[in-house]
């Protein structure tokens, strides 16, 4: 096993042109664990780390693949609630279990080197460290199969939710200010996806004449498409769907955030095998191919992003994954951009330009027939507020569209392509798939 | 209003020291001519260090855009919901930004685009940090 922390995998620069490894790249298969609110602290066969060998069985299984194949595992260490967690994010000082959940891992940390032992995977020789959010995973396995690091890739993203109010401890509950935090936290922004987008999207309404609610039809139609994704939170719990009059009258968490515009925290992981376009001809599913991946990490001028630099980062993230796909909006035929927390998407959207959508044309375009069914199917995947805090609905929707598999989701428009994200508008990346190589 | 009290470290030091002097003084990049906030190793446009002063600046700024904090994570702040939380972008170089509560702008009562003057507000015993007052 090697821990390539120096690999080179990233693709985060203008200019770089046709990504070398285009449909020579994909995915075979995929597995989803059950989606809990929490671990009910009880059932081992329901903590994070057997919901993410579940995954891994699944997703190996789906493509026939066998465990011994495996020789590339990619996972980050957690995504339960991060330094600011509190009584969500660690199971100490809580008593311990019998092995393998002995310690934090397997209850709140998830690793390769955690899932290789409990696994048995005997033939893994890229297991990185330091790995980051499923955005960037999903691009380095591409790179990594690509550049011939490994031939059959697992990336498990695993996500955690205990008892206690989602990252109310931790550095959420000092008195003090400490790191960067000194220059938010004192006046009240506790850091996050939610404080990045809502100044900017508040401009955004400004600039371009639009209010907040005019959200309420891309959230309502998030949680219909949710409702069609079996595996999700909101169809595996009987969540009602929400209407327009609910969201309307949702209470103010930053206000004009509301309550619908945030997601549900849970307890899940979902697993991907990457393999090369040859081996995954002879697997069990059709392939997707991986037409580009790219990431960006955009530093922010001041304290606060303002609708101007999120426009020109949106704007330079659209073009760098156009080019290295070698492709336009007008060839996207799927689009899942990121939705955790509402009042991002319309710059992913926009920037994008999906459907021909064009700066201050997003609240307009959510007005019109964004139904799966309709012509404008946007996020067919339901997303996060559709699904729960899995982060990966978007590149299982992707997948589903393009192998024709997505049941009631399935778009009745083209579906060739699709562009998949988890990122803000700072930081992250994106990934294109074809059901094509080329 | 109880807030969380900024812990300085050694770049933020000076800004800090100066804070609680009630005066504002931000980096500044002699080969850019340009204003850094919040403070940095090198300069964000030309990443030079050598080029970096301390300078101080006017506090005059506009309010660029609010929300009000009605269900915040931060537990010192709960008593204090709901609350503005504004954006103000400074005069001397508009690319600048802050945070401000505005105190004695009563929540959801913000007027974006309105002119804001810097002030100085106690959070624990010696420590003031920089607060922002809309001008009458």
């Amino acid at each position: 096993m090697t821990a390539r922390d120096r690999y080179q995998w990233r693709r985060d620069k203008d200019g770089l042109g046709v990504w070398e490894h285009r449909g020579k790249v994909a995915v075979a298969g995929f597995g989803h664990s059950p989606v809990d609110r929490r671990w009910d602290e009880v059932s081992m066969d329901k903590t994070l780390g057997a919901y993410s060998i579940l995954a891994c069985q699944k997703a190996m299984d789906e493509a026939g693949v066998t465990p011994d194949q495996i020789d590339g595992v990619i996972c980050c260490d957690s995504h339960i609630a991060g330094g600011s967690g509190g009584s969500a994010s660690q199971w100490a000082p809580r008593p311990y279990f019998d092995p393998p959940y002995d310690s934090e891992w397997g209850l709140t940390l998830i690793n390769a080197r955690w899932l290789i032992e409990q696994m048995g995977l005997a033939n893994v020789k890229f297991a990185p460290t330091g790995v980051p959010t499923i955005s960037e995973m999903v691009g380095m396995a591409a790179q990594a199969v690509g550049d011939g690091v490994c031939s059959t890739c697992l990336v498990i993203y695993p996500t955690g939710n205990l008892e206690g109010r989602y990252r109310r401890g931790g550095e959420n509950a000092d008195d003090y200010a400490r790191g960067a935090r000194q220059w938010t936290a004192p006046w009240g922004n506790h850091g996050g996806n939610d404080f990045i987008n809502m100044f900017p999207h508040e401009q955004y309404c400004r600039r371009y004449g639009g209010k907040h609610d005019d959200l309420a039809p891309f959230v309502v139609n998030q949680h219909r498409n949710g409702l069609l994704t079996p595996w999700g939170y909101n169809a595996t719990h009987n969540v009602p769907q929400l209407t327009v009059e609910e969201y309307l009258n949702s209470r103010y968490i930053l206000n004009p955030l509301r309550l619908w515009d945030c997601d549900r925290p849970v307890n899940a992981s979902t697993a991907y095998l990457f393999t090369t376009a040859e081996r995954a001809r002879d697997m069990k599913q059709p392939p997707v191919y991986v037409l580009n991946h790219s990431q960006h990490s955009f530093r922010k001028r001041s304290t606060q992003e303002d609708l101007d630099e999120i426009e020109d980062w949106t704007d330079r993230a659209a073009k760098r994954m156009y080019e290295g796909a070698g492709l336009g909006p007008s060839d996207v035929d799927v689009f899942n951009p990121y939705d955790g927390y509402a009042p991002m998407t319309q710059f992913f959207l926009e920037g994008f330009q999906w459907h021909g959508v064009k700066r201050g044309d997003a609240f307009a375009f959510y007005a019109g027939d964004i139904r799966v069914e309709g012509p404008h199917p946007l996020c067919s995947s339901g997303g996060n507020l559709g699904t729960g805090r899995l982060r990966t609905a978007m590149y299982t929707d992707s997948i589903e569209q393009l192998r024709g598999t997505a049941g009631p989701r399935q778009v009745k428009v083209r579906a060739e392509t699709a562009l998949a994200a988890f990122t803000t508008p700072s930081s992250g990346g994106w990934i294109m798939f074809g059901k094509h190589p080329s | 209003m109880p807030k969380l009290i900024p812990v300085a470290d050694d770049l933020s030091k000076p800004f800090w020291d100066a804070v609680n002097q009630r005066r504002l003084v931000l980096q500044h990049c002699a080969a850019c001519d340009r204003l850094q906030y919040p403070p940095q190793q090198t300069c964000q446009v030309c990443n030079s260090a050598a080029g970096l002063t301390w300078k101080e600046v006017e506090g005059k700024g506009h309010i660029a855009a609010y929300i009000v904090i009605e269900d915040g994570r931060l537990n010192r702040r709960m008593p204090d919901q709901p609350y503005n939380l504004a954006m103000v972008t400074l005069d001397a170089d508009p690319r600048v930004n802050f945070y401000s509560n505005l105190p004695g702008t009563p929540p959801y009562k913000v007027p974006v685009g309105a002119t804001v003057k810097v002030t100085f507000e106690e959070v624990a015993p010696d420590q003031l940090i920089h607060e922002w007052r809309v001008v009458a």
